[in-house]
C-alpha cells in the first residue's frame, strides 16, 4: 500500500511535467499539423536557463527561496518562449504551405541544432541543481510518508494548466486560437491574424515547456543536454494518448502516462520503463489513433 | 549551360552509375598510389563506413523516398541484421557470410511485423511510431533480451567473412565486399524503380486514393516496400557487424536513424544518385570533422533547416514520374514540339474554362 | 449487372445514405441525380469500396463486392473518376493513363530484377493500351504534357482515359461535365455514348440537366440520402415528387 502510494504520488509529479510539455506539442499540432521535434529541446533549454539564473545571480542565497524560485521560473519561461518565437520565425514560417515532410525535417534539424548548442555551451556532462530549494517536508497519507515536493510539483503543473484552460476558453485571444485550430482559412476571412495566433502558440507552448524544464531540475536535481529527446517523445506520447490537438487530452494523457510509467517501473521492471511508454504509444496509434478524447473524422474523397 | 543539360540528362542514367562504381573499384588502387601523400588505411575505413551507410540509405530510400512513408526507425532493422549475424557467428559458430540471408530474412520479418499494424497510419503518426520502435529495439538489446544480445556491452569477437576460402581481413578487402553490396543495392533498387512495382509506389506516393482507384493494392505495395527495405537493411547489418566486429546497442540509437533519414531527404528523396551523394556528404564529412563533434552537429542541424527552406527536393532531385524498364519510342518528334507550344495555350484556356463554369 | 440492396451509411450519427437500392443493367447509361448533399458521391464511394457500408449489400456480375477493398473492385471491372479531379498532376498525361493499366499487368518484384522478355512485352503492351485510350478520348497529342497543365475539361477526359485503361465493364463518372464549356460537353456526350457502345455500362452523377436528360437511359433520384424516385428520364421529368423536391427547388 505504502509502495503504491509512493508510486502514485511520484507518477502524478512526473505526469504533471509530461502534461506541461505535451501541451506545447498538442497546440502546435492542433494548428499547424506539425510535430515540433525541437519542443523537447526547448524544455531542456528551460532547465539550463533556470540553473544559470539560480546560480549566476546567487538568487537562492540572498532572498527567500520561494520568491527566488518563482522569479527564476518566470524568467526561464519568458526566455524559452522568446526562443520558441524565433524558432517559428526561422525554421517553420518559411515552410508553411510546403510539403509536410519538409517541416518535419526542419523541426528535426532545429532539434539537433538546439541539442548541440546546449552541449557546446554547458558541456556534455550532466549538471546539478543546487539542493534544498524545494521543501524537505513530508506529508502523511494513509500511513505513508510522502515528500511534499511531489505534491508541489503536481499542484504547480495543474495551476499552469488551469491558467491555460482559462486563457483558451475565456479570452478573446483564446477564442482566436480555437478558431484557427478549427479552420485557419475561415479564421483568416473572419479577420483573425493567423500569423499572430501561430506566434502566440509558439510563445505559450515553449513557456510551458520551459517551466517543465525548471521543474525537472528542481525535482530530479540532474539535467543533461539530451534529456529533451526522452521527455519530448514521452510527452508527445501523452499528447497522442489524450488525443492530439486536444488540450484537456494532453493534460489527461500526461498524467496517465506518468502514472503508467512509475507503476510499471515499480511492478514490472525499471530497465523496461521507457519501452513501456513507447509500447503505449504504438498501441494507442494502432487501436485508437484519435486518442482517448479525440474525435473520429472521415477522410474526404 | 551545356554541362548543366548533360548533367540533367544523365544524372540518373545507368551509365553514370557504372562509371561511378568503376571509379570506386579503382579507388583503393589510386589511394595506394597516393599513399605517400597520406595514410591510405584511414581513408578506406571512412569509405567502408560510407559504403555501408549508402546501402542502408538506399534501402530506406525505397520506403521513405519512393513510397513516401515517413519511416524514421530504419536502424531497428539494421540492428536486427547486425545482431543476427553477431549471435549466429559468436554463439553458434556460423560463418559470417552464411548469416547474410538469415539476417536479411529476420530483418524482413521484423519489418513485416512492424509494418502490418502501422502501415495505414497517417504520415507523421507513422514517423513517431517508428521512432518509438527504434527506442524499443535499443532498450531490448541493452536489457540483454533472450540472454543473447550481451546487454549494454554488446557482442564482440565477430569473425571475418570468408568467401571461397578467401578471408576478408584487411580494410581493402572489406572495402571491395561492402562496395560490391552497395553496387548490387543500386542495381536492385534501380531495376525495382523501373518496374510495375516501382511505378505503383510512385503513384501511391502521389495520391493513395487515386492509386487505389487505378486498381493498385496500396496496402500490399507499402508492406512489400517496407519489408524489402528492412531486408536490405538487415543485410547491411551483416556487413557492418563483419566490418566493425564489435557491436553494441548504442550504435543503433535514434540519432543514427535521423542521420539516415537526413541522407535520403537532403540527398534527394527517391533519387538513387542523390542518396549516394548524401551518404558521401553526411558520413564522410562527419568522419573528417570528427574533432569538431558538436560544432559539426550544429552545422548539420542548421543545414537541415536551410535545405528544407531553399532546396527541399534535395541535392540531386528525383527526375520525372513513374519509370519504364525501357524507353519506348512513342510519337514522332514534331507532334511533341507542337505539344510544347500548346502547353502555353492551355494555361490560358484553363483559366478561361474556370471563369465560364465556376464549380 | 450492378445491384445495390438497401444500402446504408452514416457518418458520426448523420445518415448520409439510407436504404438505397437500384440496379444497373449492362449496356445502359444511368444517371444518379439529386440536390447537393443528397449522398450521390457517397453512393459512388460505397460502390468503389472507398467507404464500407453500414448496412446493405452490393453485387456486381453476381459477386458480392461490398466490403472488398477498392483495388479488387477495380480488378473486377469497376472504374471511376472523381468529383474533384484526382489526377497525378505532376506526371505526364501518358503516365496517368498508364496508371490505369497497373491492375491488368502481372509482373512482380522478381521480374523487376531479372526483366524476362514477358515483362518487357507486357510493358510495351501497357504503353500501347494507355496511348490507345488517350487517342480514344482525344488527348494523344498531349501525351508528354504534365497532367496539371491541361485545361479543366481535358483533365476530366484524362480521368476517363485512365479509368478506361483499367478495362472496366462498368464506369462510374462523378460530374464528368463539371468545368466544361458547351462544345466540350457535346463531345463528352458523344464520348459517353461511344463508351456505352463498347459494352461498358455507365453510372454518372451530373448537375447539367440537359446532359442528363438527353444521355441517360434511366435516372435514380436521391434526396437527403434516400431514394426519391427512379425511372426513365420522361418519367422522372413528370414525377411530381421530383419536381417538388428537386427541379422546382429554385422556385
Amino acid at each position: 500500500m505504502e509502495e503504491l502510494l509512493h508510486q502514485l504520488s511520484n507518477g502524478l509529479a512526473l505526469g504533471g511535467i509530461y502534461a506541461l510539455i505535451a501541451l506545447g506539442y498538442t497546440m502546435v499540432y492542433g494548428i499547424l499539423r506539425l510535430i515540433n521535434f525541437a519542443h523537447g529541446d526547448l524544455f531542456t533549454l528551460g532547465a539550463y536557463l533556470g540553473l544559470t539564473l539560480l546560480t549566476s545571480f546567487g538568487l537562492a542565497g540572498h532572498i527567500q527561496a520561494g520568491f527566488a524560485t518563482a522569479l527564476v521560473l518566470i524568467f526561464s519561461m519568458g526566455l524559452v518562449a522568446l526562443v520558441g518565437l524565433a524558432l517559428e520565425r526561422v525554421a517553420y514560417r518559411p515552410l508553411r504551405g510546403s510539403d509536410r515532410l519538409c517541416a518535419v525535417v526542419s523541426a528535426l534539424g532545429a532539434s539537433i541544432f538546439f541539442q548541440n548548442a546546449m552541449m557546446l555551451f554547458y558541456g556534455a556532462r550532466s549538471l546539478v541543481y543546487p539542493p534544498g530549494i524545494l521543501p524537505d517536508a513530508s506529508i502523511h497519507i494513509f500511513g505513508a510518508e510522502l515528500p511534499l515536493a511531489r505534491f508541489l510539483m503536481f499542484a504547480f503543473s495543474v495551476l499552469l494548466m488551469c491558467l491555460l484552460y482559462w486563457f483558451i476558453h475565456k479570452t478573446r485571444l483564446g477564442a482566436a486560437i480555437r478558431a484557427v485550430a478549427i479552420d485557419p482559412n475561415t479564421a483568416r476571412l473572419m479577420g483573425i491574424n493567423v500569423d499572430s495566433v501561430i506566434s502566440l502558440i509558439f510563445f505559450i507552448g515553449p513557456a510551458l515547456g520551459g517551466a517543465a524544464g525548471v521543474m525537472v531540475g528542481l525535482y530530479y536535481g540532474q539535467i543533461t543536454y539530451d534529456m529533451g529527446f526522452g521527455f519530448g517523445l514521452k510527452a508527445f506520447t501523452a499528447a497522442i494518448l489524450g488525443g492530439i490537438g486536444n488540450i484537456p487530452g494532453a493534460m489527461l494523457g500526461g498524467i496517465l502516462l506518468g502514472l503508467i510509467e512509475t507503476i510499471s517501473s515499480a511492478y514490472l521492471s525499471i530497465a523496461w520503463k521507457d519501452a513501456v511508454a513507447f509500447a503505449v504509444l504504438i498501441l494507442i496509434l494502432v487501436f485508437r489513433p484519435t486518442g482517448l478524447l479525440g474525435e473520429r473524422v472521415a477522410d474526404k474523397i | 549551360m551545356s554541362i548543366r543539360k548533360l548533367w540533367d540528362r544523365h544524372s540518373h542514367s545507368p551509365a553514370l552509375f557504372i562509371v561511378f562504381f568503376v571509379f570506386m573499384a579503382l579507388l583503393p588502387t589510386l589511394l595506394d598510389l597516393g599513399k605517400a601523400a597520406g595514410g591510405g588505411i584511414a581513408w578506406l575505413d571512412m569509405l567502408n563506413k560510407i559504403g555501408i551507410s549508402a546501402a542502408l540509405a538506399l534501402s530506406l530510400n525505397l520506403i521513405l523516398g519512393q513510397t513516401g512513408l515517413f519511416h524514421m526507425g530504419h536502424t531497428a532493422f539494421f540492428a536486427v541484421g547486425a545482431y543476427a549475424t553477431a549471435i549466429l557467428n559468436t554463439l553458434y559458430g556460423w560463418p559470417v557470410f552464411h548469416t547474410l540471408p538469415v539476417a536479411g530474412l529476420l530483418a524482413a520479418l521484423a519489418g513485416l511485423a512492424v509494418a502490418l499494424p502501422i502501415i495505414r497510419l497517417r504520415g507523421d503518426y507513422l514517423l513517431i511510431v517508428t521512432v518509438g520502435i527504434v527506442e524499443i529495439v535499443r532498450i531490448a538489446l541493452t536489457n540483454n533480451i533472450f540472454d543473447l544480445t550481451g546487454g549494454a556491452n554488446g557482442i564482440y569477437g565477430i569473425s571475418r567473412p570468408v568467401i571461397f576460402g578467401m578471408v576478408f581481413n584487411t580494410p581493402k578487402l572489406q572495402y571491395y565486399l561492402i562496395w560490391a553490396f552497395t553496387a548490387f543495392s543500386v542495381f536492385f533498387f534501380y531495376r525495382l524503380e523501373h518496374s510495375r512495382f516501382g511505378r505503383a509506389l510512385c503513384f501511391i506516393k502521389a495520391d493513395e486514393i487515386a492509386a487505389a482507384g487505378c486498381g493498385i493494392n496500396v496496402a500490399l505495395c507499402k508492406l512489400t516496400a517496407f519489408t524489402l527495405g528492412a531486408c536490405f537493411a538487415g543485410m547491411a547489418g551483416t556487413l557492418y557487424a563483419a566490418n566493425i566486429r564489435t557491436i553494441e546497442p548504442s550504435s543503433f540509437n535514434f540519432y543514427e536513424s535521423v542521420i539516415l533519414f537526413a541522407i535520403v531527404i537532403l540527398g534527394g528523396a527517391g533519387s538513387i544518385a542523390g542518396v549516394l551523394l548524401g551518404s558521401f556528404l553526411l558520413i564522410g564529412l562527419q568522419d573528417l570533422f570528427r574533432d569538431f563533434q558538436s560544432a559539426r552537429m550544429l552545422f548539420f542541424g542548421s543545414a537541415m533547416v536551410a535545405m528544407m527552406i531553399f532546396r527541399p527536393q534535395g541535392l540531386i532531385p528525383r527526375q520525372g514520374g513513374p519509370k519504364l524498364a525501357c524507353e519506348i519510342p512513342l510519337l514522332p518528334a514534331p507532334e511533341q514540339l507542337e505539344d510544347a507550344s500548346k502547353g502555353d495555350v492551355s494555361d490560358g484556356k484553363k483559366d478561361g474554362g474556370r471563369d465560364a463554369f465556376p464549380a | 449487372m450492378l445491384s445495390l440492396h438497401n444500402l446504408h451509411k452514416n457518418f458520426g450519427g448523420l445518415l448520409a445514405v439510407s436504404d438505397v437500392s437500384f440496379t444497373v443493367t449492362a449496356g445502359m447509361i444511368v444517371g444518379l441525380i439529386g440536390p447537393n448533399g443528397a449522398g450521390k458521391t457517397t453512393v459512388f464511394n460505397l460502390i468503389t469500396g472507398n467507404y464500407k457500408p453500414d448496412g446493405g449489400e452490393i453485387f456486381f456480375c453476381g459477386k458480392k463486392i461490398s466490403g472488398l477493398p477498392t483495388h479488387e473492385i477495380v480488378s473486377l471491372g469497376i472504374a471511376r473518376t472523381f468529383q474533384n479531379i484526382r489526377l497525378f498532376s505532376d506526371m505526364t498525361v501518358l503516365e496517368n493513363s498508364l496508371a490505369g493499366r497497373h491492375c491488368r499487368m502481372r509482373s512482380g518484384v522478381l521480374s523487376a530484377l531479372f526483366r524476362p522478355p514477358r515483362m518487357l512485352r507486357e510493358e510495351k503492351d501497357a504503353v500501347k493500351q494507355a496511348l490507345h485510350e488517350l487517342t480514344y478520348v482525344g488527348l494523344e497529342t498531349r501525351h508528354a504534357q504534365k497532367a496539371g497543365n491541361l485545361s479543366y475539361g481535358e483533365q476530366r477526359l484524362l480521368e476517363i482515359a485512365r479509368a478506361l485503361a483499367t478495362q472496366p465493364k462498368f464506369l462510374i463518372l462523378d460530374e464528368p461535365a463539371g468545368g466544361m464549356n458547351d462544345a466540350e460537353t457535346e463531345s463528352l456526350m458523344r464520348l459517353i455514348r461511344s463508351i456505352r457502345n463498347r459494352g461498358i455500362a455507365v453510372l454518372l452523377i451530373e448537375h447539367d440537366m440537359n446532359l442528363v436528360m438527353r444521355l441517360c437511359d434511366r435516372l435514380v433520384v436521391l434526396e437527403h440520402g434516400a431514394m426519391l424516385a427512379q425511372g426513365s428520364p420522361e418519367e422522372i421529368k413528370n414525377n411530381e415528387e421530383v419536381i417538388r423536391a428537386y427541379l422546382g427547388a429554385g422556385d
